[in-house]
């Protein structure tokens, strides 16, 4: 069953069409890439996904629902996590406070209770803190940094706790963008590790867009290749890899020494 | 009606804006080459009237040594403010700079309060004081030539502008610092410039004022009623700070007369609050400045 | 030197003051809070009730601009609303003071909401552009809403009475407003431990980020004006019943400038920064009174010196604290505490 339907979005700025009639599905229990050329529009998916775009046609399925006309808010709260391709923490806040706001829709305490700090508003921290140590900074491995600050904290550590606070939400899809851009070769072992054990042992749904293609291929179950806002070509990573068109788009973009990289030297 | 009274009190009114709008060229001015929304403008204005004041009645010069003079100190106060206190603070979030313009205006006023009290002064007088008429209607000498002077100012301002090479190092580093840089324009010259031009035309504006209404350090206030000019003009359109100032100068006089000096400000500020909700960059300013 | 603090549980772990060092502290503050009137005269026990209705106030505009990244320069205005409903109560009808109070806050949470409605629209800049015109807007409306504020003439209060003590002296006033103070603060403290708190100052960091988890931004954006307001309120209303009197000019744009200046010399963001900021500059004008005194013999006119002595210090500490200490006094408190948690083995 598809957890999430894309069915024919389009999307311009002006003149420019980023998204043309998109129609694309995410299965239950999957990790799904989104991979394409600079400027083929995955990034513009992802934002009309989380709301913040509103594209001119088409519909955005949630488990069936409509979410095209909600706000970026209400679609988290109905399980629609997401990371950023630079990362977006709060820069002045401790780790904790980071993943405990991704906990943020989970929760309940309203104003007049959280000045009062009583009862409900004091267990309810005290049970989302708990999960959040047994659950989140166990599985990351990040328990030791809770009280640093995010800024303070190098790249690949941040990444991870970004992804941290995806979790904290228990979205039902959880969309990572890039989440692997930048880092060297340990730290990206060991994130491609944390996304497989996200879909194994948490259960969650997974799309990303990637432009790591070795990573994409090691443990996608499905990719599907964006060029010119057009869904080009979706399928198996095997099958996608040796598809004429795909490997056209990267030639057609200009990206040749990248493309044989990233097709040939880093998958073999 | 009494029509004739109406154009009266209108053109009373426009004469006020202008000087609205000569001050305001100096905000843009500032907001243009520096992205700084100076709050201190109105003190740099009543500097400059207690400056022509401390040369023409302190030291009795006479008017044509005494205005250059006051122009030059104002200019230098504005390079001043910019070198030492905004350059610092170059980068930083907006707000941080706005508020330290709030308190350099503070500054300024309590300096001005040391040095000439907080008495209200009169300026010795330096413009024709035969009445003038335009048509029937009545205008007073101080407003008329207080205008005239404007005018040409703003208007010197403009050629300025469009066609002296620090004009157009100016109008570059407005539109794109960096590749105003990569050009070889002296940026940081370029913000010295800003602010010194900035703080002579505001001098300019507040001899002006003095001449129209005295000087008091209460003459900060004016610049406020600046900043909802620029905001309704468009923080970055010189245009609109023109008409805007003409605009706002016309509304109050009228809204003055007609309904009662309180509701002079109540007005205006609900013109502010209005185009703020409904276009906040706005009537002539470009759109992206909504997003800082 | 402090070395590592271990704890039982997670709810120890989320305390307000989480090491017996931090309970030890906030116990000896409390008490050298109910010893000051006995050590102190009338002139200190004023000044304490002046900084306790300012910490209030500026808490509360901590809360909105410090935390939320919302820029007011309408506090003194909400102020003024609050002050004004005491006012009106008072002379309209036989409420108790505290009633008085509460029907402060609640006006001027109203008031603050409507007020709020730019910031939906608008950010930053221009948010303290429109709170500017909300500020002038309400000065109008206590200069000419004649019925209500007796306009320029101004309004008396009578001082508020508890169980047949009237509370008509600092001496007095000091029981009632300290207390209300210590929990305003607390209330403040607490806000900032729970997901409310939290996801204000998500907001202020990275709007776009609160967004997708959840937090909507017109709502809790509002729900920070309603909490500013509902401080500026109650520290209004207080500021009636401690001066007897007030009048349109007590509630100046100067004075919403003061708090913000308060804010950011303390420190923004910080629930310390507010009340070391507010302490710091009600007291610096009374500093700068004694300097005068003590400089008498040596200028002119003393009495006409220290009005603009203060306005120029005023805007120098604004100018100097964003110039070169942009977090504060509180950040200033934290590396004097660090220096002593290390020593003596590292400064």
């Amino acid at each position: 069953m598809s957890v999430l339907e894309l069915e024919g979005i389009s999307l311009g700025f002006g003149g420019v069409q980023a998204l043309s009639g998109v129609d694309l599905a995410v299965e239950e229990g999957t990790i799904t890439a989104v991979i394409g050329p600079n400027g083929a529009g995955k990034t513009s998916l992802f934002n009309v996904i989380s709301g913040f775009y509103r594209p001119q046609q088409g519909r955005v399925l949630l488990e069936g629902r409509n979410l095209t006309r909600l706000r970026p808010p209400r679609r988290a709260s109905l399980g629609l996590g997401r990371t950023f391709q630079n990362i977006a923490l709060f820069r002045g806040m401790t780790v904790l406070d980071n993943v405990k706001l991704g906990a943020h829709v989970r929760m309940r305490t309203g104003v007049f209770s959280a000045m009062w700090y009583l009862g409900a508003a004091r267990r309810e921290e005290a049970r989302v803190r708990e999960e959040i140590e047994r659950e989140v900074f166990d599985f990351l491995e990040i328990d030791h940094i809770r009280r640093h600050p995010v800024a303070a904290l190098p790249y690949g550590l941040q990444k991870r706790v970004e992804l941290a606070r995806a979790l904290a939400m228990r979205p039902k899809i959880l969309m990572l963008d890039e989440p692997v851009a930048g880092m060297n070769r340990e730290e990206k072992e060991d994130m491609a590790r944390f996304i497989l054990d996200v879909k194994e042992e948490w259960g969650i749904t997974v799309l990303m867009v990637e432009h790591d293609m070795g990573m994409v291929m090691d443990i996608s179950d499905r990719v599907h290749v964006l060029n010119f806002g057009q869904v080009i070509a979706s399928g198996e990573p095997a099958v996608v890899q040796k598809n004429p068109g795909v490997i056209q788009a990267y030639l057609g973009s200009g990206d040749v020494n990248s493309l044989r990289e990233r097709l040939m030297g880093e998958s073999a | 009606m009494d029509w004739l009274f109406f154009i009266e009190v209108s053109l009373a009114g426009i004469g006020a804006g202008s000087l609205y709008a000569l001050t305001a060229i100096a905000f843009v001015l500032i907001y243009k080459a520096t992205r700084v929304i100076n709050l201190a403008i109105g003190e740099m204005l009543m500097v400059g009237a207690y400056l022509f004041f401390a040369l023409g009645a302190g030291w009795s010069l006479s008017w044509w040594l005494a205005i250059p003079m006051a122009l030059v100190g104002g200019g230098l106060l504005g390079m001043l403010l910019e070198r030492g206190v905004i350059r610092p603070m170059l980068g930083e979030n907006p707000i941080s700079v706005f508020m330290v313009t709030i308190g350099l205006g503070s500054i300024l006023v309590g300096t001005v309060e040391l040095i000439w009290t907080s008495a209200p002064r009169s300026l010795p007088g330096f413009m024709p004081d035969e009445a003038i008429f335009i048509g029937e209607a009545f205008i007073a000498p101080n407003t008329f030539w207080g205008f005239v002077i404007a005018a040409v100012v703003i208007a010197l301002f403009l050629l300025l502008f469009r066609f002296w090479r620090g004009g157009v190092a100016l109008r570059a580093t407005a539109s794109d610092q960096g590749a105003a840089w990569a050009m070889g324009i002296n940026v940081p010259a370029v913000y010295s410039l800003a602010w010194g031009l900035a703080g002579m035309i505001a001098a300019g504006s507040g001899i002006l004022l003095g001449a129209m209404s005295g000087v008091s350090p209460e003459m900060a206030m004016f610049g406020l009623t600046v900043l909802v000019v620029v905001i309704v003009g468009g923080l970055d359109s010189v245009f609109g700070a023109l008409l805007a100032g003409l605009l706002i100068g016309w509304m109050e006089s009228v809204v003055g007369v007609y309904l009662g000096g309180e509701y002079e400000h109540l007005v205006t500020f609900i013109l502010l609050m209005l185009v703020l909700l409904v276009r906040p960059w706005g009537l002539f300013g470009s759109h992206e400045i909504e997003r800082l | 030197m402090r070395i590592g603090s271990a704890k039982e549980s997670y709810i120890a772990d989320e305390a307000l003051f989480a090491t017996r060092t931090q309970w030890v502290w906030f116990a000896l503050l409390l008490a050298s809070l109910v010893l000051f009137p006995f050590v102190s005269n009338l002139y200190w026990l004023y000044l304490a009730c002046l900084v306790s209705i300012n910490v209030i106030s500026a808490t509360g505009l901590n809360i909105l601009t410090g935390f939320t990244g919302q820029v007011s320069l309408g506090h003194a205005a909400f102020m003024g609303v609050g002050a004004y409903t005491v006012a009106w109560l008072d002379n309209n009808a036989q409420t108790p003071f505290y009633l008085n109070l509460l029907a402060a806050a609640g006006v001027t949470t109203a008031v603050g909401l409507v007020a709020g409605l730019p910031s939906l629209r608008v950010k930053g800049l221009y948010l303290a552009i429109a709170t500017i015109a909300a500020s002038f807007i309400l000065q109008f409306v206590f200069i000419n809403w004649e019925s209500v504020t007796r306009g320029t003439r101004g309004i008396n209060i009578e001082p508020p009475e508890i169980m047949g003590i009237v509370l008509d002296n600092p001496d007095t006033f000091y029981w009632m407003v300290v207390p209300i103070m210590v929990v305003m603060v607390l209330l403040a403290a607490n806000l900032f431990r729970t997901r409310v708190g939290r996801a204000f100052i998500a907001i202020r960091d990275r709007d776009i980020s609160a967004s997708v988890l959840g937090i909507s931004l017109p709502a809790y954006k509002l729900m920070s004006f309603a909490i500013a307001s509902f401080y500026a309120g109650i520290a209004g209303g207080l500021y009636a019943y401690f001066m007897g009197s007030i009048n349109p000019e007590s509630f100046p744009l100067l004075m919403s400038i003061f708090f913000l200046a308060a804010i950011i010399v303390g420190g923004m963001g910080t629930i310390l920064g507010g009340i070391l900021g507010a302490i710091f500059m009600t007291l610096t004008p009374e500093v700068l009174r004694y300097g005068v005194d003590l400089a008498s013999p040596f200028i002119d006119e003393p009495g006409a010196v220290l009005s603009p002595v203060r306005t120029i210090v005023f805007g120098a500490l604004i100018v100097g604290f964003l110039l070169f200490e942009p977090h504060g006094l509180a950040e200033i408190w934290r590396r004097i505490r660090r220096f002593f948690h290390l020593w003596p083995f590292r400064t």
